[in-house]
């Protein structure tokens, strides 16, 4: 493609996108995120090809593949187009019947669809689906349309026209202005305002200025960032250049978690066909604007999505926070004003840009705006990423658009934020969901993990968990974070093993409190928060284990036995086979016995246990 | 010249000094484990938090550092409000947990009245202050010694676990260090806190056998630091003799 | 390991501008061509880029990609994130663990396998997953473990491809 020497230039390669392709051409899209493709997505293109092959129809029916649709639970999902049947759980064995029905009448194929689990309907279009109907897919509405590795389906869905419009002379100030206006509010979890942020940037005379984009997505349980890479880049792209254009920077930098591969092949492209066509380098359409970007990967640290410590880790040093003040605005990367945003805000920019920040502030409640991208995953019947308006209660969350709890159990609470964020429990199913809100639950927005349990899940081990996770990724600089992820660990530990002592709840809460008060970055202000919050809501679940010896979930393996109920047990001899340390007695066709002495409580058993004869007390 | 108040007293500071040299320079004691002025200021070990608000009163306040705070116009600071000696003294709670022996920890948690001690002791040998990395570093111009890992698994070392060549045998790490610099003995096996030694003098230098030294063979006590290989580092010592206690 | 090997790290090392920042691009180049930080390539990069080898020890053990000591042929990771957490990774892990007889994350002692805890490999609504090489096997279960592992083990036996299939298609036999 010609390099762009102007903006008339890139609407008329927009033009000729656009007329390149007929609307009506039949096309299966098939989502080749990180999900589906481990379902086995690139074998279902592979079969699809094959077969349009065999029916000399490559050249009538595209093919491609496009971007994480959120789905992942049901994946591979594709779409027919141009009638948008959406089919999931696709294998390459259904690939002849997809070709047929795509070709013949467009009858669907019924067994693909999409079905209700509580009606038992099959539904025909994505947006039908009870999943996608209550969310407003604003970021997230184009990654199922185009290919991430193909600029032209970015411009053909209107990309890069905010830019155009930034480009064609509305002043930095006024675009700062905007974007406060809209009321965005940073996405990485801590919800600074962006404009405000943007704003004292600007102020700075000091040069040159940086931007960063934040794609050190490390919550566990949270994957958005990552899907927007893979699925739309361009978006991304195109905000950091209207920031820069705003802030007057010159270079960008994304940092993207080295966990991710597909994820920085995808902006690697995505860079190198901006840059191609001249949206990216010296003069950018023609206006004298000059901005790069580059790609940074990370080295794996959680504690480089601080701010701080990823600007120490872009600078080849350690992912070590340092004190603010001073802010990175005021001194960031190698000294000079930075300005570091997340993922989702720099993709919200070119629709503000677009749309205007009074329809974006007409979204969410009143001071938190937009939507939210949050990753419902756990015990929930439908997985995956959701974009709904801020507000949104907990109930409509899990019930309408996750579809419930699966095999019929109860809600026990809900974690969200990631590490730095707390368990919110069932009897705050009606909290409206923004930034206020969960910090006054104890928790926080976090990068929008939310992460769903029922009461198979104990609440002590999961704080647990955080703790052990907390204290490997805590870089260990200041003195309450480290240590006091490894105490609580220590005491949680203790607790789990029926070894806890009433006087352990009151240490914990103080821990809590000393390292949220002294720590010195909002890693370690924040760790202690699964503790706090468990603590807070689900005390008794804590005493049953100090006081009873007793894991209400049955989790805690000091604390819960196995046995075999010999009325149900069929003596089908699969556990026998799966059991690790051959604490399994019993003849085939007999009932089996657990020896006590020799099981390891791994669970094993109760996986395949098909009669359900496994049973833990 | 930036005008700041510190317990209610407005004083005025050069630029660039920290809100710790101010409340220095006012006669008020802040404590610190991990300051030394002839050092980078670090803010890792956390106890000279203070309490700050900004003048325009909107009554919220945060803990930050005052080592690694620039002291400016308006800053309104409490170091020692009943919320700051609170934090001060469970950070000490957990200071005397992980080096019992180390005599500066013992008397700073004496001091604030700390009465009890409910964390397991540890008998660690650093507690990663940092002062003789930096120590190294920028004054004695070496970079012999330097962390390694992260989190839990942090530590003070040296690449790949030898000695480095620049490493002179100077001496300035231990000197520097908060743990190793006066040994306390402990008190019962009942507690790590000791309490009773606000007005010891210098324990016997044969008790200095497990201590962060990096000197090898180290120059005062001449019994090995922890990384001499033929001698095993001997954390079981102080705990033995506790036992015996 | 041969004698060429620092010659390949020069090759590796004119690539890079000499700057700090290049340290940790560079040192996931070697990373990725040693499978591990050999002693003497950190240095060599410390002396290359004038950064003193304390720093670079300093941030070859900080960063959970880099590895001190050589590892395995595959590097197995299991996700430990919150939502494999809740629905069972640390029994496959344990198990896992088990069948290869380590004690805890490491590398077997036939070189064949690195297991490693990972945190969060943003695959969460297909937990548990693990990881093996760049192949992500969504769905598992303790049952799970020892045939995929077999697999690995004897890939250079069979034709190139098959061993894939198999693993693929009974992934997606969902629960």
């Amino acid at each position: 493609m010609p390099k762009l020497e102007s903006i008339p230039d890139l609407e008329q390669l927009r033009e000729v996108c656009l007329q390149s392709r007929d609307v009506n051409r039949p096309c299966l899209t098939v989502c080749a995120g990180s999900g589906c493709t481990a379902s086995g997505a690139h074998d279902v293109i592979a079969g699809l090809k094959q077969n349009l092959e065999k029916l000399g129809l490559a050249q009538t029916i595209d093919v491609k593949s496009t971007g994480c649709h959120g789905f992942c639970e049901k994946g591979p999902v594709m779409i027919v187009w141009p009638d948008g049947i959406f089919y999931n759980r696709v294998t390459p064995r259904d690939a002849a019947a997809i070709v047929a029905s795509a070709t013949n009448g467009r009858k669907p194929v019924e067994k693909l669809l999409y079905q209700d689990p509580q009606t038992g309907e099959r539904v025909l279009h994505e947006n039908d689906v009870p999943f996608y109907a209550r969310q407003q897919r604003v970021l997230f509405g184009n990654n199922g349309r185009i290919d991430p590795r193909q600029i032209e389906d970015y411009l053909r869905v209107g990309g890069y026209k905010a830019l155009a419009r930034v480009l064609g002379g509305i002043p930095g100030e006024t675009i700062v202005e905007e974007i406060k206006k809209s009321g965005l509010r940073g996405r990485g979890g801590a919800g600074f305002p962006t404009g405000v942020k943007w704003e004292a940037l600007r102020a700075n005379p000091a040069t040159p200025k940086f931007i960063i984009c934040n794609a050190d997505e490390g919550d566990p349980g949270a994957f958005m960032d990552r899907s927007l890479l893979e699925g739309n880049p361009h978006s991304i792209i195109e905000g950091m250049i209207i920031g820069a254009c705003a802030l007057g920077a010159s270079t960008g930098f994304v940092y993207v978690r080295a966990e991710y591969p597909l994820a920085v092949e995808h902006l690697r492209v995505a860079l190198r066909q901006a840059e191609e066509i001249g949206l990216l380098g010296e003069n950018i359409l023609g206006t004298g604007f000059k901005f790069r970007i580059k790609v940074v990967q990370g080295a794996g640290a959680f504690v480089c999505g601080e701010e701080t410590a990823l600007i120490a880790s872009i600078e080849g040093r350690v992912g070590e926070p340092r004190p603010r003040p001073p802010f990175p605005v005021q001194s960031g990367l190698w000294g000079k004003p930075t300005i570091i945003n997340n993922v989702k805000t720099w993709a919200s920019v070119p629709h503000i840009i677009n749309r205007g920040a009074d329809w974006y502030a007409g979204i969410g409640t009143e001071r938190s705006k937009g939507t939210m991208v949050f990753s419902l995953v756990g015990k929930i019947n439908n997985t995956g990423l959701v974009e709904v308006p801020m507000g949104i209660t907990l109930r409509e969350m899990i019930y309408t658009i996750g579809g419930g709890i699966p095999k019929g159990r109860q809600l026990k609470a809900v974690q969200i934020g990631g590490p730095s964020g707390g368990c919110i429990p069932s009897s705050l199913i009606d909290l409206p969901i923004d930034y206020e809100e969960l910090t006054k639950a104890g928790s926080m927005m976090g990068s929008g993990g939310m992460v769903v349990m029922d009461e198979s899940t104990c609440m002590v081990d999961v704080a647990r968990y955080f703790m052990e996770f907390l204290e490997e990724e805590s870089c260990g600089k200041c003195f309450p974070c480290r240590e006091g992820t490894q105490r609580l660990r220590e005491i949680l530990d203790r607790i789990c093993a029926g070894k806890g002592k009433e006087e352990d709840l009151a240490l914990l809460d103080d821990l809590g409190w000393v390292m949220k008060e002294t720590s010195l970055c909002g890693l370690g202000q924040t760790a202690a928060n699964p503790v706090l919050t468990t603590l807070r809501y689900f005390k008794d679940e804590y005493l049953a284990h100090i006081r009873e010896h007793r894991c209400p979930a049955k989790v805690c393996k000091e604390l819960i036995v196995y046995s075999i109920e010999p009325a149900v047990c069929d003596g089908c001899h699969a556990c026998v086979q799966v059991c690790a340390t051959e604490a399994i007695l019993g003849e085939k066709k007999k009932v089996h016995e657990i020896d006590e002495g020799k099981c390891i409580k791994c669970g094993a058993c109760l996986e395949v246990c098909q009669p359900k004869a496994v049973l833990v007390s | 010249m930036p005008t700041l108040k510190i317990n209610g007293i407005s004083v005025e500071v050069e630029r660039g000094a920290s809100v710790l040299d101010a409340a220095r320079f006012l006669g008020i004691h802040i404590p610190t484990l991990c300051h030394d002025d002839g050092l980078t200021p670090y803010g890792a070990c956390r106890l000279c938090v203070v309490e700050v608000s900004n003048s325009n009163g909107n009554g919220r306040t945060k803990m930050l550092s005052a080592c690694t705070l620039p002291a400016e116009d308006g800053l309104v600071v409490q170091t020692h409000s009943a919320k700051v000696e609170k934090a001060r003294r469970l950070l000490l709670e957990m200071y005397v947990a992980t080096c019992p022996q180390s005599k500066t920890i013992q008397d700073l948690a004496s001091k604030y009245g700390m009465r009890q001690e409910r964390l397991a002791p540890k008998f660690d040998n650093c507690i990663q202050c940092g002062l003789c990395v930096r120590m190294c570093e920028e004054q004695m111009m070496a970079g012999a010694i330097g962390f390694a890992g992260r989190g839990a698994k942090r530590r003070v070392s040296r690449p790949f676990d030898i000695t480095s060549p620049l490493c002179r045998q100077c001496g300035a790490c231990l000197y520097v260090c908060p743990v190793c610099e006066l040994r306390c003995h402990g008190s019962s096996a009942e507690s790590t806190l000791c309490n009773g030694c606000l007005n010891f003098s210098t324990v016997c230098f044969q008790s200095y056998d497990d201590a962060m030294c990096f000197l090898d063979p180290c120059h005062a006590c001449e019994v090995g630091g922890p990384f001499r290989s033929d001698v095993p580092v001997k954390l079981s010592t102080v705990k033995s003799a506790q036992q015996e206690k | 390991m041969t004698d060429f090997e620092p010659v390949q790290l020069e090759a590796l090392l004119a690539d890079f501008e000499e700057t700090r920042e290049s340290l940790i691009p560079l040192l996931q180049e070697v990373q990725t061509q040693y499978c591990y930080l050999p002693e003497f390539a950190l240095r060599r990069i410390a002396s290359k880029l004038s950064v003193s080898l304390t720093d670079v020890y300093q941030v070859a053990t900080f960063y959970s990609c880099f590895s001190l000591v050589p590892v395995g042929k595959h590097v197995v990771q299991v996700c430990l994130g919150t939502a494999c957490h809740v629905r069972g990774a640390p029994r496959v892990l344990d198990r896992m663990l088990r069948d290869l007889k380590l004690g805890t994350p490491g590398t077997t002692q036939d070189m064949q396998f690195t297991v490693r805890s990972v945190r969060c490999v943003g695959c969460c609504g297909l937990a548990p997953v693990v990881r093996v090489d760049n192949n992500t096997h969504p769905n598992m279960t303790q049952a799970k473990v020892r045939g995929m592992l077999k697999k690995y083990r004897s890939k250079e036996d069979r034709p190139a491809g098959e061993a894939d299939e198999v693993d693929d298609a009974e992934a997606r036999v969902h629960s």
